[in-house]
């Protein structure tokens, strides 16, 4: 295989790691934003009736919390080759000009 | 970091939905410039990894915690334009999909961390690496103190809005600023240090892949700060 793509596959499966495994050992106290909310008095303002499929990443522990972080990182990656795919500047490798 | 629907209201919510869509615009045509076929898949495997990398809550103080914003680092790695547009990718998939961040303040989650954190962190990378000299050995830190100061700046930018737009009102913004600014320099702490240590490991393994590093093989878009 070429090196670039050995190179992706070790990336994406560091990725996948940090998503599903890594991701079970963290902190579940409140981050920044939502301790100062608390903090200071706004966080009842927070409105979380929108339903989405995984919210709150599957429940947040578990199983559940693998699947979503495979999950998001599938959809995220999927996305972003989709996004970055039709935006990019053309068949041209780095050091040539890039096509206008 | 990811307003919840409720915070700010409608039409500040609204007015930061439009600015970042123009911002989308102006990031695509930016992107473009430089964005070749083979900085495709690094692009998509920016997204994927602060996406992940946002999932990590590290514990900060007692009582709360903190994650990569991630925005320094793409940024970095892949341009401003194309930073812009990872966290624009990943604040959608998480409000879409998990309920992280609010779907009416999603304009205000991408400014703050795609336009303050990703653009704003790059300007200040780019004068921080002018003023040291600019070595490619210097990319890592230099990366690290951008990434540690960004995180506070986003912080900032929500204190701005939600003293232009909170729904709470008769609290006062100037605590709420000096809270945001507190607790997210002490995030930002995080912040740098994983930033330094990923944008050190792609320095080493292909440093000509790297768009803020002067071992960069690709031509970039107009510098924000020459």
């Amino acid at each position: 295989m070429k090196r670039g793509v050995v190179a992706f596959i070790v990336a994406l499966g560091v990725i996948l790691v940090i998503a599903t495994v890594v991701s079970q050992f963290a902190s579940s106290e409140p981050d920044g934003l939502e301790f100062v909310a608390e903090q200071q008095g706004f966080a009842d303002a927070a409105d979380d009736s929108l339903e989405v499929p995984l919210a709150d990443y599957g429940g947040g522990e578990g199983r559940s919390l693998a699947v979503a972080g495979l999950v998001g990182v599938v959809v995220t990656l999927g996305l972003g080759f989709g996004v970055f795919w039709l935006v990019r500047a053309g068949k041209h490798d780095p050091g040539e000009p890039a096509g206008t | 970091m990811h307003i919840p629907d409720g915070f700010i209201n409608p039409a500040v919510s609204a007015v930061a939905a439009v600015t970042a869509a123009g911002g989308f615009g102006v990031a695509v045509r930016r992107a473009r410039i430089y964005l070749t076929e083979r900085l495709v898949p690094l692009a998509a495997l920016v997204a994927a990894f602060v996406f992940a990398g946002q999932m990590v809550n590290f514990p900060v103080l007692p009582g709360m915690s903190g994650h990569l914003l991630g925005a320094v680092l793409a940024a970095v790695l892949v341009g401003p334009a194309a930073g812009y547009l990872v966290l624009t990718i990943v604040v959608v998939v998480q409000a879409l999909v998990f309920a992280d961040g609010g779907l009416s303040a999603l304009g205000l989650n991408i400014i703050n961390m795609g336009l303050v954190g990703a653009v704003g962190g790059y300007v200040v990378y780019r004068v921080l690496m002018r003023t040291t000299g600019g070595s490619a050995a210097r990319v890592p830190l230099v990366a690290g103190i951008a990434a540690f100061l960004s995180v506070p700046m986003a912080a900032a930018a929500f204190a701005l809005e939600f003293a232009i737009g909170g729904t709470a009102k008769s609290l006062s913004v100037g605590a709420i600023l000096l809270a945001m600014l507190t607790t997210h320099t002490l995030i930002g702490i995080g912040e740098g240090v994983i930033t330094a240590l990923v944008v050190g490991a792609v320095m080493r393994a292909r440093p000509d892949l790297v768009y803020g590093s002067p071992t960069f093989a690709g031509r970039r878009s107009e510098e924000l700060v020459t």
